[in-house]
């Protein structure tokens, strides 16, 4: 059999054979590059594009002279944010906010999914899990609106219950304070039943030969939630935490600018809304220095995702890529 | 296992399982109450605005709403469809979600399917070429002088071009191709002389139904929902979409043409608080009644595509 097959190998007749199929599987993968052209267009012209324009973080840009023909003036820009009064307030709101909305929304979904893998009435769980996802399905701009009608000093449903107590009405969207507070907390009531999904797929996947052992030796259903469940949605927990961390500086314009007013501004002013404000929103448009504030946050962004995804892949190895 | 009659259990084993039932059914009681109020908790709200939504203009601005619709009327609605700037809003917005749907589907598979190939050459550094756009970006304004410089910026185009892929939902696709499409199905083929384009066409994409829903549902709901390149890049109210005429009306609460009477101003205020509960229902109901019907292809959609994503 061997011999047999040693001898078929080696037979000219299958070699050109193979040769040919290698050519042809060859001609094949050409055609792999021709479906991907487009893409890839795309992604030089849409992604790596604006990477070379942000050059101009470091030039003076002038509309006629262009990106590359704009004198070239180094860190400037970039001295000028960390000189501005406004650098310690962006920065500080940023990191607040992002770390906030971090540390107290991120056991929400995990919550939620064990309750949902706990509960034994399946209608309750089912009709529960779609209501909890719903919120999802919100644009934020209706959601900004639905918290703007919410905490309305005039028709608010708070203000209103609050009035029927004997308390007077607040204006919370105007009072710096409380923006973090809402802006977080809102995030998890429409972030956190969509979320759970991941958790509530990682905890199906849970071998249920785990529990039938624990069982036996008598755990109770509490002591297989602590270690039975859990241990087994940890590398889930662990790469999406990765991935949080690596967005700590990366929080979303929309809500926030839709979210600011005049007089919450000391707590609402990001660095991504003052980007758009110093760059596209100005009288005078500065594109330079905006785009250097955009430069610095992204240049952060890299090297905190970095940090973060070498950090786990040493402790847990656990990695993203 | 055979039966152990009850005499010869002994009394600590009794009293353990006695314990231990209690402790579950305790554990059942807190488990079921804590998901309820969940339940209520993100309930309620939906609740309000449906309600408000049905209920007439005085009940809604005095207040008088709680849970239930208060005076059931239709005024909301009809004010909602005869306010021009919405319904134009939602005409383009419908416009820019199955054009732009159609356009990301077909990028995303284009891009997908040939990063899912184990046999391309230079598939890491091409890999490397789409993941790296994930965790580093240009920003925004070289961004926006590109759109500028290319006379994209108040152009419907500006809408579905530059958002024409989404980086991360090809990652997804990759994966699933790469765990659903054996290479020995593509070998098969290609040896039956089946050009790869030909095999996506009558291969990959019957057997993909369940990411497609996920893509789709994804890249619709984006586009439904975008706000932020239109903020940017539209200047055209004839262009606008949905989002941008939505907060008009719920952030910047300019509600201009609904009653042209000065005179009756508690009348337009109670009409406008109205108007924005009908809206808020109007525009997000269709993604929130569609979803239940893909949830089984989704769910299962994002469990293979997410697998070491």
């Amino acid at each position: 059999m061997t011999v047999d097959s040693k001898v078929r190998q080696s037979s000219p007749a299958v070699r050109s054979k193979r040769l040919g199929s290698l050519r042809r599987r060859l001609n094949m993968d050409w055609q792999l590059y021709l479906i991907i052209l487009l893409p890839l267009i795309w992604l030089i012209v849409f992604q790596y594009i604006p990477m070379y324009g942000a050059q101009i973080a470091f030039r003076k840009f002038q509309a006629t002279k262009g990106i590359v023909g704009s004198d070239w003036v180094g860190l400037a820009n970039f001295a000028k944010f960390f000189q501005s009064y406004n650098f310690k307030k962006v920065i500080v709101n940023t990191l607040a906010v992002s770390f906030y909305d971090l540390i107290v929304g991120f056991p929400f979904p995990i919550i939620l999914a064990l309750l949902l893998n706990n509960c034994l009435r399946p209608r309750f769980k089912k009709i529960t899990q779609i209501v909890t996802y719903m919120p999802y399905f919100i644009s934020t701009v209706v959601m900004v609106g639905m918290i703007i009608q919410f905490t309305s000093p005039k028709v608010g449903i708070i203000n209103f219950a609050r009035q029927a107590m004997g308390l007077s009405a607040i204006d919370f969207m105007a009072i710096p304070g409380y923006f973090r507070h809402i802006y977080v907390w809102t995030n998890i009531w429409q972030g956190s039943g969509w979320n759970a999904i991941i958790y509530l797929s990682a905890l199906a996947a849970i071998d249920p030969g785990l529990h039938e052992a624990a069982m036996i030796d008598g755990a109770s259903r509490w002591k297989r939630m602590i270690h039975v469940d859990i241990p087994g949605i940890f590398p889930t927990i662990t790469v999406l935490l990765i991935l949080r961390a690596g967005q700590i500086m990366n929080v979303g314009f929309e809500k926030m600018f839709l979210m600011q007013n005049p007089l919450n501004l000391d707590a609402s002013e990001i660095i991504s809304t003052y980007v758009y404000k110093q760059g596209l929103a100005a009288a005078a448009p500065d594109f330079s220095y905006a785009s250097s504030i955009g430069l610095f946050n992204s240049v952060i962004n890299l090297i905190l995702i970095c940090t973060v995804n070498y950090v786990s892949n040493k402790l847990s190895e656990t990695s993203l890529w | 296992m055979t039966k152990v009659p009850t005499s010869q259990i002994s009394d600590v084993q009794k009293k353990q399982k006695i314990q231990r039932s209690l402790n579950d059914r305790v554990f059942t009681v807190v488990n079921d109450f804590l998901l309820l109020l969940f339940f209520l908790i993100v309930l309620y709200p939906l609740i309000y605005i449906l309600s408000s939504s049905f209920s007439s203009p005085k009940a809604v601005s005095t207040g008088q709403v709680f849970l239930w619709p208060v005076d059931l009327s239709l005024r909301g609605f009809e004010a909602v469809f005869e306010y021009k700037a919405v319904v134009s809003g939602f005409a383009n917005t419908i416009f820019y979600t199955l054009v732009g749907t159609c356009i990301n589907i077909v990028m995303t598979l284009m891009a997908g399917y040939p990063l899912s190939r184990r046999t391309m050459p230079g598939r890491r550094v091409l890999m490397f070429l789409f993941t790296f756009t994930m965790i580093f970006s240009g920003g925004l304004i070289p961004s926006y002088l590109l759109i500028s410089s290319m006379g994209m910026i108040n152009t419907r185009a500006v809408m579905l071009i530059p958002v024409a892929l989404n980086v991360y939902n090809v990652i997804i696709c990759r994966t699933f191709l790469e765990n659903t499409i054996p290479e020995e199905l593509v070998e098969a083929a290609q040896i039956d002389g089946c050009s790869h384009i030909r095999f996506v066409i009558q291969m990959v994409l019957p057997l993909s139904k369940a990411i497609l829903a996920v893509l789709v549902l994804y890249y619709a709901l984006g586009h439904w929902n975008a706000y932020f390149q239109a903020f940017i890049y539209l200047t055209d109210r004839n262009k606008f979409p949905l989002q941008i005429i939505l907060r008009d009306i719920l952030v910047l609460n300019s509600v201009s043409d609904i009653i042209a009477d000065p005179q009756l101003y508690k009348a337009r205020q109670g009409m406008a608080d109205l108007l924005k509960y009908s809206l808020i229902v109007v525009s997000s109901a269709p993604f929130m009644i569609a979803y239940p019907f893909v949830a089984k292809h989704f769910v299962k959609g994002v469990m293979i595509g997410s697998v070491k994503g």
